[in-house]
């Protein structure tokens, strides 16, 4: 069900200001691709363009194309509700919904997407809980509020949560920027595990992280406040952090800046 | 107090610590005797109908709940409250059935849907509604409501008399009934329950709507999923401010109702009554006694408006740890 991601010339605005510049890159299937760089380079704002949540906020709009494989999603038969049912994404700060127990948490896209039928709901909350290696936790509480999870058990539930409704891609905006070491290295694993049947895209801050998880690394940076960020190279991870083609990404990657 | 230097420094210490704290025991002493005032006020407002009741309910040749008529300066004194208690209830709650939805409508329009530059000028009109006096509302219900209400009485009549509620027996009267009053009563309470609700919509986290967006949620699926079960409490502490509002109300009831002593389940038949509305025409021709029964009949709707925002309270409790606090 992991399908490629084509973006070709995309540029994202808020208003009249251009956030991100002509961003073109090929994410492969099965594999993690991590976004790094300074802070205002525009990684979150691009990984919000490939599901269409960039123009959830008023005055947002995108330009250019992201095919996912021979679909543009930004075609304009295309509904964005549709786009963001087959790609799911996992937020900054773990985010169930705080009025639903865990398991109307696991749920709640299979619902949207109108599957009522109890044994299925049942099958896939533990599908997904075991997929998020959250199920041995939760397994006899799953009656109780999702906001009642430890902050790690809260991000694992939001990600058993976007994989329950089987997306094509899994796009996580610093998922592990809220948690403790410990529950950052299980996301991590879960990552790992995830990437066999999932297309992953993850920003961090943590260049670390993006060395231990990812497969692939695309660097963003921006030429100055106020610029829009712009895509830097995107290589094999291993090459970005060991001898990558551009001076700006070993400066920052290095410490030099950001 | 033996030993005086150390307890004399002690003293020193305590007092400049207690200097540098002046501001706080002020403001500590002055929150609590505001919470001490309230419940003195309370109390003293309860013992005060208790006691005035009392000797009303001592003299009552009839049964206080179940008596239609209202006569306590009669010289075998007679009254009860159940037309006052059913009119009450049933006017107030037909308010609440139409006002709560449209309430709740209106504010989602204004915290979700309408642009900002629509969104800010319409909620400034909603509270500005609010602050309309019940005289006005009461005068206009007297004045365009009543008279309007014809086509609507004789529709309801015709189309949905078999429920019996909506049946109306006697044709061509002026609708001045608990029908109307309900109408009346739910245009009166819409702009406060609207404007706590939209305080409450405003402030549902903008990750919680993310997280329906992201799972591909349209905007109503959205609202559905993140928006109001986050406002529920919300929107139920404001409709008990707006139920609060229509079982009080007073002037605005007792200019539109044509009250009477019938007991009717015939809302579209004129008559009935209500507690305000009752103490308020009776209250200036009542004997001492008559007034002493007034109170009684004010002291039940104390108690029912406590029993309403006590139950209110419990269904909020019953579900706290789903509430979103302590997200």
């Amino acid at each position: 069900m992991a399908k490629r991601i084509d973006v070709s010339g995309l540029s994202a605005y808020y208003g009249a200001t251009r956030a991100i510049e002509d961003i073109s890159m090929t994410i492969e299937p099965r594999s993690v691709t991590a976004f790094i760089g300074p802070s205002g380079c525009g990684k979150s704002t691009f990984l919000r363009t490939l599901n269409r949540m960039h123009e959830v906020i008023p005055g947002a709009r995108v330009e250019g194309k992201v095919m996912l494989d021979d679909e543009n999603l930004y075609a304009s038969n295309v509904d964005p509700v549709a786009v963001r049912r087959s790609v799911g994404m996992v937020f900054q700060r773990p985010n169930p919904f705080p009025t639903m127990s865990i398991y109307d948490n696991v749920v709640a896209g299979l619902k949207l997407a109108g599957v009522r039928k109890k044994a299925v709901l049942d099958g896939v909350v533990e599908k997904s809980l075991k997929g998020a290696n959250l199920w041995n936790e939760v397994k006899d509480r799953l009656n109780k509020p999702g906001a009642g999870l430890s902050g790690g058990q809260q991000q694992r539930l939001c990600i058993a949560r976007a994989i329950a409704v089987e997306p094509q891609v899994l796009l996580m905006d610093e998922p592990c920027s809220a948690l403790d070491p410990i529950s950052t290295l299980a996301i991590e694993d879960l990552i790992g595990e995830l990437k066999s049947q999932y297309t992953i895209v993850i920003v961090t801050h943590n260049m670390q992280q993006a060395a231990r998880v990812s497969d692939r690394t695309a660097f963003f940076n921006l030429a100055g406040v106020g610029q829009p960020g712009k895509l830097i190279e995107l290589d094999d991870t291993q090459r970005i952090f060991s001898n990558p083609s551009v001076q700006a990404t070993e400066d920052y990657i290095s410490g030099r800046f950001g | 107090m033996t030993s005086s230097p150390p307890a004399a420094a002690r003293g020193r210490a305590r007092r400049s610590r207690s200097d540098s704290r002046l501001g706080d025991s002020i403001f500590f002493n002055l929150s609590r005797g505001s919470g001490i005032l309230l419940l003195v006020i309370m109390a003293a407002i309860a013992g005060f109908l208790a006691y005035r009741s009392g000797i009303a309910l001592s003299k009552d040749e009839g049964n206080f709940l179940t008596t239609f008529e209202w006569n306590p300066d009669a010289p075998k004194p007679v009254f009860g409250i159940a037309v006052l208690a059913f009119g009450t209830i049933v006017s107030a709650l037909i308010a609440m059935v139409i006002a709560v939805p449209v309430a709740v409508g209106i504010a989602l329009f204004i915290s979700h849907y309408a642009p900002r530059r629509i969104a800010q000028p319409f909620a400034y009109l909603v509270d500005l509604l609010a602050a309309v006096p019940s005289i006005v509302y009461g005068l206009w219900g007297v004045l365009f409501l009543v008279p309007h209400m014809d086509g609507l009485t004789a529709w309801m009549d015709q189309y949905l008399g078999w429920t019996y509620v909506f049946d109306q027996t006697q044709a061509g009267v002026t609708p001045r009934n608990l029908f109307t009053v309900g109408i009346l009563l739910a245009i009166m309470v819409l702009p406060i329950i609207t404007a706590v609700s939209r305080e409450v919509f405003r402030q549902v986290p903008r990750m919680h709507e993310e997280a329906a967006l992201a799972l591909g949620a349209t905007r109503w699926e959205m609202i559905r999923t993140a928006v109001l079960p986050f406002g529920r409490p919300g929107i139920i502490s404001a409709s008990m401010l707006g139920l609060g509002r229509a079982l009080g109300e007073t002037i605005a009831v007792a200019i539109v109702l044509s009250a009477n002593s019938v007991l009717s389940l015939h809302v579209l038949d004129p008559g009935g009554g209500t507690f305000a509305q009752n103490i308020a025409l009776k209250f200036n021709e009542a004997q001492p006694f008559g007034r002493d029964a007034l109170m009684a009949s004010g002291l039940v709707l104390f108690v029912i408006t406590l029993l309403v925002n006590g139950a209110a309270r419990l269904i909020i409790a019953r579900r706290k740890e789903y509430s979103g606090a302590n997200a």
